[in-house]
């Protein structure tokens, strides 16, 4: 067992800028809910509702526009002749992973506001419909990812149904604009880029946007490392086991003539001893037969 | 590249002509369809002639993907689809090739359905050119998402799992704009209603015929 491959260890320095995006969006968030829960007033409209701001759209920036942007970037890089590599290929998968948890949260997030709001916990609107689509669309993605191939082929493939999928994306956010949605407009993001909300409440709204945004990024580098180290178990466990069985069929072959390896070359013959069964012992593999003797052909 | 478009096309009609597989399965499956969604919808015709234009589409996208799936499987025997990339045909013909072939059988499949709708449902169509143009736009859509999504499916032991899960909603636009310019072409609906859908399915079809020109060689060589 010499021979496992170890993956390599993080450098001290990569382990502490990972860990310190962690803490700061730790800190981030925590400041947010403060911020959001206690310091911010209560809306003139929605009442304590609106305290909702600081968590929805924050939550859709990151799956919509940065998770799913950064994936289809990612993945035309990959394709991209001269910047093929399947760094862009894991970071295009973890980035969807963590859009698609991002995403999932929008939409829970946006029936409770819903709910209250307009009085249904899901409409039939063309944001809301969008981004459900955006959802399957990724989840296709990861179904594909998850089947056997070739890791070029499967980056190549996977690659090519990210783009095919992030199409959506521009039609999802200008869906409020094009059509008459129940969805209200962008309040950050929208066409003047004057955003409509003023006040320790954009503040709030702001901290909110850089906390998620560093928790993305804090998900997206743990998801990478996790990426890096299924692609050495899985190309590893392939070598390891070749290893062991070689090792095992020469020292075999050298320690005794009569346990060399079996016809196939395969690996190494049982030794003989263990094909008959003593006295005590059950006969699980059927060898002892009535009216025959216990050792089989092949031992005696 | 267009005569490589109508060599393809060609051949895969002369298959479906010879076999007859979309005749005698994918277009009965359509119209069964419509009867089950009459059953499901119970006898009351006012609610069947409201239905119908989602029903009708509905049936349209999963014929689309049984389609998909024969023009999948007919290259995926003898080795055909590597005979296709030896043939030195140019890949933009072949994915124009095998839409056009698509969408030629998706257009007889939407006459039968359409006929069916009006009969079986009652739905009356005041707009028929807002109705033949969804048509049009929306097949071409489908084909073209459809022939993209069969060839990254192509080689794949599950491609029959997997392709419906990746095609329907990506083409769920389809399904939503040819609705609604279905429910703008029928009684009670206004034309003026239909045109910013139609104006949707020419972004789509656009799009995708794009995508498919530009990378059908390069996902052939990942299938």
């Amino acid at each position: 067992m010499s021979a496992t491959r170890v993956p390599p260890p993080l450098s001290p320095r990569a382990r502490w800028t990972v860990r310190s995006i962690g803490a700061a969006a730790a800190v981030g968030m925590a400041l947010t809910v403060w911020l959001g829960l206690w310091v911010t007033p209560p809306d003139q409209v929605q009442g304590n509702l609106v305290r909702l701001v600081y968590i929805h759209p924050g939550v859709a920036w990151v799956a919509l526009y940065l998770a799913f942007g950064l994936a289809a970037v990612a993945s035309l890089l990959y394709l991209w002749p001269r910047t093929r590599s399947l760094f862009w290929d894991r970071l295009a998968a973890a980035a969807v992973e963590v859009g698609v948890v991002f995403n999932v949260c929008t939409l829970v997030s946006g029936s409770i506001w819903g709910r209250p709001t307009w009085g249904v916990y899901w409409a039939w609107d063309a944001r809301l419909t969008l981004t459900a689509i955006l959802l399957v669309l990724f989840l296709g993605y990861i179904a594909l990812r998850r089947l056997p191939a070739d890791p070029e082929k499967r980056a190549k493939r996977s690659a090519f149904v990210c783009l095919f999928a992030a199409v959506d994306i521009p039609i999802d956010h200008f869906s409020v604009l094009w059509w008459r949605t129940l969805h209200q407009g962008a309040t950050v993001l929208n066409p003047d880029l004057s955003p409509t909300i003023h006040g320790s409440m954009a503040w709030t709204l702001l901290i909110s946007f850089l906390s998620l945004t560093l928790v993305f990024v804090w998900m997206l580098l743990v998801r990478y490392r996790i990426g890096v180290l299924e692609d050495w178990l899985g190309s590893g466990e392939l070598d390891v086991a070749l290893r062991q069985r070689q090792a095992e069929g020469s020292s075999a072959g050298t320690a005794d003539g009569a346990t060399g390896t079996d016809a196939l070359g395969t690996g190494p013959r049982e030794p003989v001893p263990s094909l008959v069964p003593t006295p005590s012992s059950p006969d699980p593999a059927g060898v002892v037969a009535a009216g025959h003797p216990a050792v089989p052909e092949r031992a005696r | 590249m267009w005569r490589d478009t109508l060599l393809v096309a060609g051949k895969d009609l002369r298959i479906e002509a010879r076999s007859r597989v979309a005749l005698s399965q994918v277009v009965p499956f359509g119209v069964v369809a419509l009867v089950l969604f009459a059953f499901a919808l119970g006898p009351d015709r006012t609610r069947m002639a409201a239905g119908a234009p989602g029903l009708f589409w509905l049936a349209v996208l999963f014929c689309a993907v049984l389609a998909v799936q024969r023009s999948v499987a007919v290259e995926s025997v003898d080795g055909a689809r590597d005979g296709l990339r030896l043939s030195g045909l140019d890949p933009a013909g072949l994915f124009l090739g095998k839409a056009s072939a698509i969408a030629a059988q998706l257009i007889v499949l939407e006459v039968v359905l359409g006929v069916g709708v009006v009969l079986l449902y009652g739905a009356r169509i005041t707009t028929p050119w807002l109705i033949v143009a969804s048509c049009l736009l929306g097949t071409l859509g489908l084909a073209a998402t459809g022939t993209l999504y069969g060839a990254l499916s192509a080689g794949l032991r599950v491609r029959e799992t997997l392709l419906p899960f990746l095609l329907l909603p990506i083409a769920a636009p389809v399904l939503l704009a040819g609705t609604r310019i279905w429910q703008a072409g029928m009684a009670g609906g206004t034309a003026a209603d239909g045109s910013q859908w139609l104006r949707l399915l020419v972004v789509f079809d656009a799009v995708y015929l794009a995508l498919g020109v530009v990378v059908y060689g390069p996902i052939q060589e990942s299938a």
